[in-house]
């Protein structure tokens, strides 16, 4: 599965801007969390830069959707500090609304509102949470719509779509919500095969604006291509985190050699 | 174009074309043959059940409409052996079932209130009538305090709120009045609103919440239920008529929508609450409905009635129906919050998530995304609790109260129309009476169900 979505050349993507002092989109220091006795991220460090494409792999039950989820607080961590966008997570409700606001996320699953159109799950949000108006609601749900290529499809139900569209409408409706960071959580694993290229495609396209990203995904060919860097987790714990090009042509690590061994055949 | 199964390999060449169905029930033949008399059992039980329908179904049409007698002024119509229903007897009594002894000369008052029900429940139910936040607002919220005013004759001289209790307002006001208001009651309520606002906002203000706005919050549900009081308390010359003179389908009604309009909002708290991670709320929901669902509702009914005035301070004592109307809102509460509760939880943790995703409060995801497609799922429930509740209504009876069922058994009484078939023409009515209420409200649940339904759009 390696190189089969070869999407755009690398070198089209921009690159990071660090201005100093702000660049931190995401960080993470320290952080543990255990589901009761069983221990399930441990001392996670990580810094993540504003426009920067982070792509985690591992095996299953390595944490990895754990952590991410940890970042808008879907889950809880229990020790370490988690900092987004300048805010620190803690039990406050207020900080955790304020930083799912510019945090947006998709799921394996898609989780779109199946009782809502296409068109009244991407309007929700801005018009309960940003309290828009609905006639520019509409008008930037629909914006976002064309840009996933399925403005056609506003008035279906997600029961009515494909998997990739419904990613795709998933992805529209984290945009509507114009955040900052972008948390992928396997967003291909559930798709079937014709459909996992619409989905990155929409993904690369999203990188190409500059987008802070942080994806949870197999797609190796997707990693290669649009990732600054490449994390590796297995157990809890951040095993090797590399530029993607150093990442699979030279693992360090002998869990990544194996696991590397084990997807790239 | 052939498929082969010589050598294995096959590309095709062209696309087969959709085509029709075949085409398997011809006419009313097929049609039997396939759903009545498809195997020796299908067609035994087809054979049985016709019998079945020949044994009731001809003598049921001739009592109630062949052998039936339609006119006649008392019992003699009705004496001749053979006659089927009395039907001059349900004329008789008509009035008396739906009214029960409510004053003659003031049935205008239930009138208009049957009426106005109608002419605002209809439209509520037309999902393509326009207007329906305002028609929500008038029906829930205005019409039962109008309905409250016409049916009781309002009026309800509010004397005393909290403070008058203990004779502490009377003195200083005075006893003067407006329009049948007592001063010295809306002296002890704004006192009282004043009081509580400023307690509960200096409590939240010590455990560090935000005092102003839940003073504020406090005043405004002070002030909403003013207005409650104040519009039940205005003497609008209207000669008062208490719920003992009440009954008949008027009580049946009052008691059904009542319970219905009350039990599925408190249900839904109860089952939020059931399910919250607080775990003093989660205890008082599970007590109040494990309390409620394990005693049976005519304990309830009997407590309220006889058992509650002992508790109560003397002089206290709420009206007998309000108490039976309470017991039956509650009773029914806790049913409707384990329904609730089911569709609750057969709601994927995914629909959680991506409404906390996108940045939706607790109340936003809970009222926009949680709660419709929980409430949809068991609508079959509701209905359900909604139908037995209505039936359940008749066991008010045995706290004195003569709902529709009741004023039919005392109209059996009268010797005017003592004759053989009397009990059984009642009864006939009554059943139709209940069988078109509870079927209209099966057949729009299952109108609004197939409405609601988006997941057979796949």
């Amino acid at each position: 599965m390696s190189d089969t979505h070869s999407i755009v050349p690398p070198d089209a993507l921009p690159a990071v801007h660090t201005p100093p002092g702000k660049d931190v989109a995401v960080e993470l220091v320290g952080v543990h969390k255990w589901y009761g006795e069983f221990h399930v991220l441990k001392d996670i460090n990580l810094k993540v830069r504003r426009g920067e494409r982070i792509v985690i792999c591992g095996p299953s039950g390595s944490g990895k959707s754990t952590m991410i989820r940890c970042i808008n607080r879907l889950e809880e961590h229990q020790q370490g500090t988690i900092v987004v966008d300048g805010i620190e997570l803690t039990n406050d409700l207020k900080r955790i609304d304020e930083i799912r606001r510019e945090v947006g996320m998709c799921f394996q699953h898609f989780n779109l509102f199946p009782h809502l159109t296409i068109l009244e799950n991407l309007t929700l949000a801005p018009i309960w949470v940003r309290k828009m108006p609905k006639k520019d609601a509409d008008e930037l749900a629909m914006h976002f719509l064309r840009k996933v290529k399925i403005p056609e499809q506003a008035t279906k139900y997600p029961g009515q779509l494909s998997g990739g569209q419904q990613q795709r409408v998933a992805i529209a409706r984290a945009l509507c919500m114009k955040p900052k960071i972008m948390l992928f959580d396997e967003p291909t694993s559930a798709l079937d095969p014709e459909m996992v290229k619409e989905v990155l495609e929409t993904m690369v396209s999203l990188a190409e604006e500059g987008m802070t990203m942080l994806c949870v995904t197999h797609e190796m060919g997707f990693a290669r291509q649009v990732a600054n860097r490449v994390i590796f987790m297995d157990a809890g714990q951040i095993i090797e985190m590399n530029e993607p090009e150093a990442f699979f042509s030279n693992p360090q690590h002998e869990r990544t050699k194996l696991f590397l061994s084990q997807i790239l055949h | 174009m052939s498929l082969t199964f010589d050598d294995g390999t096959f590309i095709r060449s062209e696309l087969v074309t959709p085509l029709p169905p075949p085409i398997r029930n011809v006419g009313i033949i097929g049609w039997m043959r396939e759903n009545l008399f498809s195997s020796v059992l299908n067609t035994l039980l087809t054979l049985f059940g016709l019998a079945l329908l020949i044994l009731i179904v001809p003598p049921m049409v001739r009592f109630a409409l062949i052998d039936a007698v339609w006119t006649g002024e008392n019992r003699e119509a009705c004496l001749d052996p053979g006659v089927g229903a009395c039907w001059p007897f349900i004329r008789a009594k008509f009035a008396q079932l739906i009214y029960g002894f409510y004053p003659i000369e003031e049935r205008w008052r239930p009138n208009i209130v049957f009426a106005a029900g109608a002419i605002l429940l209809v439209p509520l139910l037309v999902p393509s009538w326009p207007m329906k936040r305002l028609n929500a607002l008038l029906f829930f919220v205005v019409y039962p305090i109008i309905a409250f005013i016409l049916l009781t004759g309002g009026n309800i001289d509010a004397s005393s709120f909290l403070f008058q209790r203990f004779g502490l307002i009377q003195p200083i006001t005075g006893d003067a009045s407006i329009a049948g208001v007592n001063i010295a009651f809306w002296a002890d309520f704004v006192l009282t609103a004043l009081v509580a606002a400023a307690l509960v906002g200096g409590i939240i203000g010590l455990i560090g919440g935000n005092a102003l706005s839940a003073g504020r919050a406090v005043l405004l549900a002070f002030a909403a239920f003013g207005v409650l009081v104040l519009a039940w308390d205005i003497d609008f010359g209207l000669r008062p008529v208490e719920t003992r003179q009440w009954g008949g389908l008027l009580v049946t009604l009052v008691i059904a929508v009542t319970g219905i309009v009350a039990s599925l909002p408190l249900g839904i708290l109860l089952a939020l609450g059931r399910r919250s991670q607080m775990p003093i709320v989660r205890l008082l929901s599970i007590v109040f409905i494990e309390f409620w669902r394990g005693v049976p509702l005519i304990t309830v009914l009997f407590f309220a009635t006889y058992m509650l005035p002992l508790f109560l301070p003397q002089g206290a004592n709420p009206d007998g129906l309000l108490r039976a109307l309470v017991g039956v809102a509650l009773f029914s509460a806790a049913y409707m919050a384990e329904v609730v509760r089911g569709g609750l939880q057969a709601i994927p943790k995914g629909q959680y998530e991506g409404a906390m995703a996108v940045g939706l409060t607790w109340s936003q995801m809970m009222r926009l995304i949680i709660l419709p497609q929980a409430l949809t799922l068991v609508i079959p429930g509701i209905v359900n609790s909604f139908i037995s509740l209505f039936k359940d209504t008749t066991l008010v009876l045995i706290v004195s109260i003569f709902d529709f069922l009741g004023q039919l058994r005392a109209s059996f009484t009268d010797p005017n129309w003592a004759t053989p078939v009397t009990l059984y023409t009642g009864f006939a009515f009554a059943g139709i009476v209940y069988f078109l209420f509870c079927f209209g409200m099966s057949r729009y649940s299952l109108f609004v169900e197939r409405r609601l339904n988006t997941s057979h759009r796949h």
